[in-house]
């Protein structure tokens, strides 16, 4: 194996083209990995900085920054920005840069593909963010895109229509790329039942993505259609009905959030292992219980809609499966706690964003558990609860996975340790600051505050001002990653062994740091000596 | 490596395509469910003579509640003349309503009625209704309409209270047009 790598070495100075051309027209996944993952941490500090707007505006009662119309274009476009900017792409940036080399692959199955569905984001991104600078202004009446709301929305709603389109299409091509990838390209002996976890949840998360993002695509089609040709699909006045647009939403909407979090999941299947010196406890089941969630994400949507008015029928049904989906998720969070136990663990960055990981994520799933509660869900429904679920479950239960697996990768990326000391600074500092900031929008959302509004009574005043600060300080924290991603890429660092974790296993740990421009042109052959678990 | 990406990727396509088809097959399968549960609290049609064969139970009385609403676009004032009524399940009722356009021109709306909780809008029917058709209104006209329904003797026990709700709407368009140019709006009542 390490003769094929070697020999990959001296191709590559014939094959790596210069300038920007090996940007704009780049088919090698390496380089398409890292337009992603520069994309979504530049996504990440626009939709942080419109974070930012939000907790200044709340810091205290009363109107103090901005208008509420744009306060309100500030929650929407934040979530956009932050779900299909931000997190989709590092994740697809990761699946780019690791699932080859991880399978022992040469490339992803359609580079062309490959290139396309990257440079879609960028112009989808000018169509949604060109709005701000529009009559009616950018987007405001919720991520979610509810009629008939989102329906007063000026000159910018085809832009916005038109932008979760391409957004769509970039994240469908994409998924097809890496189930065509896995499906045909693994090297000989690399089964299924050998596919590193990460590789496992990336398919899962492609066929979630294929089956809801076209979904999406007609519920916003109807709206355009809507607006623009007189059809009713939402419309009461015409005998449509605006709650049918809930439905069809959030029949994609819940998978969404499982194809945001799976890969993350994915990603500490492979830390925790590696720093606590043990085999994954329980691969199979692993596999099984990520399949099971995927599967049963398509039958709790309404849970979002508790308080719309469902027959008791649908109500119980909805609360039953939302229920049910704790149980695989369960399983997970068992297994890497089982994985741990009784290991050699050591803490270094990417294990204490994966423990991290473990800890926060499922504070998150506690509160979803309670609010899949439907008789008390109408309590906590649209309030900051709901905010608090959903960020710990997206922050320190996405964010920090990605985080974890570019401090567990960067080495192997760049051939250059990053500073532990930095890397350390920047867990506990984001870890105290991100629990400030969340924590307690639960008991402000018991309390009774709504979430989405500018404005808020000043029994709610002392704790906003605290958020507000933790937020200040968990987003003045993510510069430190940055200073550390961009010391890596400088090559200033200790240089990185080809294993570059003491027990890291797997195929990319066996290629140089970093990896030649082409790698595994001639495939490895995987026995179950070499094989990731 | 025999196997052939190209395949798969074409395969996952045409699934992808379906699942696009699929999202707009969610319209008629809502239709269905709502038909089936009474989601969106639609009211039924029935004749008069129809109306007229149902057993009145005069052991039992419920109540229903009127509710009115609208819409921003339309400069109409609109209520019940009683805010509620008791009427005894498979007897034929009459409730009035007014409306009121303040602007100073002509106006054309219509009222889509639902009822809720949504179980009973499946034993609610209307034999008359001033929202079967689309109300003119001259400017500053004030008009008082009316409704004749039934609430199906078959009416589940439980249900004592019930409201039926109106939401007027302005007919696209405007009210130079005579009622029978406009565009028809699609109606479900
Ligand atoms: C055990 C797992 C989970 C359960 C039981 C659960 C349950 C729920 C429920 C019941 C709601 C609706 C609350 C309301 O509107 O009143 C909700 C909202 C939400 N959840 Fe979860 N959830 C879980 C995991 C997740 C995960 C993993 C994510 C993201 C990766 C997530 C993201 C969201 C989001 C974004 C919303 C809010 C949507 C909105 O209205 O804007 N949830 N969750
Ligand atoms: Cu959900």
């Amino acid at each position: 194996m390490n003769d094929a790598a070697v020999h990959d070495d001296h191709h590559d100075h014939d094959h790596k083209p210069t300038g920007i051309g090996r940007w704009l027209f780049s088919t090698n996944h390496k380089d398409i990995g890292t337009m992603y993952l520069v994309f979504s941490l530049f996504m990440f500090f626009v939709g942080g900085a419109m974070a930012l707007v939000i907790r200044a505006e709340l810091f205290q009662p009363g109107m103090q920054f901005v208008d509420p119309q744009f306060f309100n274009s500030m929650t929407t476009v934040h979530a956009l920005v932050m779900i299909f900017g931000a997190l989709m792409p590092a994740g697809v940036g990761l699946a780019n840069w690791m699932i080859p080399i991880m399978i022992g692959a040469p490339d992803m199955a359609m580079p062309r593909m490959n290139n396309m569905s990257f440079w879609i984001l960028p112009f989808a991104f000018t169509l949604l963010l060109s709005t701000f600078f529009m009559p009616g202004g950018a987007p405001a009446g919720g991520w979610t895109m509810y009629p008939p709301l989102v329906l007063q929305l000026g000159d910018g709603f085809p832009f916005l229509i038109f932008a979760v389109h391409f957004l769509g299409i970039s994240s469908i091509m994409g998924a097809i790329n890496i189930i065509a990838t896995v499906f045909n390209m693994r090297a000989p002996g690399m089964t299924f039942m050998r596919l590193p976890l990460f590789v496992w949840t990336w398919i899962i998360t492609a066929f979630l993505l294929i089956a809801s993002m076209p979904v999406l695509a007609g519920a916003v089609t109807m709206l355009l259609t809507d607006k623009f040709f007189g059809t009713a699909f939402f419309d009461a006045a015409g005998g449509g009905d605006p709650l049918l647009f809930q439905h069809v939403f959030w029949f994609f909407g819940h998978p969404e959030v499982y194809i945001l979090v799976l890969p993350s999941f994915g990603i500490i299947s492979q830390i925790i292992p590696t720093f606590a010196r043990k085999p994954l406890f329980g691969y199979a089941s692993m596999v099984y219980a990520t399949a099971s969630i995927a599967f049963l994400s398509f039958f709790v949507w309404a849970h979002h809609m508790f308080a719309v008015g469902m027959p008791l029928t649908g109500e119980l049904f909805f609360m039953y499966a939302t229920m049910a989906i704790a149980v695989p998720t369960g399983v997970k969070i068992f297994n890497w706690t089982a994985t741990m136990w009784k290991g050699s663990m050591t803490f270094e960055t990417p294990m204490l964003f994966s423990i991290g990981v473990l800890f926060m994520f499922s504070i998150g799933g506690f509160s979803g558990l309670m609010m899949g509660i439907t008789p008390v869900d109408f309590q906590y429904h649209d309030t900051y609860f709901i905010v608090a679920h959903f960020h710990y479950v997206i922050v320190p239960g996405i964010i920090y996975g990605v985080i974890a697996g570019v401090y567990y990768w960067l080495p192997k990326w760049t051939g250059v340790m990053y500073d532990e000391k930095l890397g350390k600074l920047h867990f506990w500092l984001s870890t105290i600051s991100v629990n400030v900031l969340f924590f307690p929008m639960h008991f402000i959302g018991l309390a009774g505050m709504p979430r989405r509004i500018p404005d808020y009574s000043t029994q709610f005043a002392d704790w906003n001002a605290i958020i507000s600060i933790g937020g200040f300080v968990f987003g003045l924290s993510q510069l430190i990653l940055v200073w550390v991603v961009i010391k890596c890429a400088r090559g200033d660092g200790e240089k990185a062994t080809d294993q570059v974790w003491e027990s890291a296993h797997g195929l990319e740990f066996t290629l140089p740091s970093p990896p030649p421009f082409h790698s595994f042109t001639t495939p490895p052959v995987v026995t179950d000596a070499t094989a990731h678990s | 490596m025999a196997k052939d990406p190209t395949r798969t990727a074409k395969k996952l396509a045409l699934f992808a395509v379906a699942m696009f088809g699929f999202g707009f097959a969610l319209v008629p399968i809502y239709e269905v469910v709502c038909e089936a549960t009474g989601i969106g609290g639609r009211t039924g049609v029935i004749s008069q003579s129809e109306a007229e064969a149902d057993q009145v139970d005069a052991e039992r009385l419920v109540t229903v509640e009127f509710d009115t609403n609208v819409d921003s676009a339309l400069p109409w004032a609109f209520k019940a003349a009683e805010f509620n009524m008791k009427v005894h399940p498979g007897e034929m009722a009459e409730a009035v309503f007014v409306v009121e356009n303040r602007s100073d021109k002509p106006v054309i709306g219509k009222a889509v009625p639902s009822v809720a909780p949504p179980i009973a809008s499946k034993f609610f029917d209307k034999t008359e209704c001033f929202c079967f058709t689309e109300q003119r209104l001259e400017a500053g006209e004030r008009k008082e309409m009316i409704v004749r329904f039934v609430v199906g003797s078959q009416l589940p026990e439980d249900i004592l209270i019930m409201t039926l709700s109106y939401r007027f709407f302005q007919v696209p368009d405007n009210a130079d047009v005579a009622i029978s140019d406009t565009k028809a709006v699609k109606t479900k009542i």
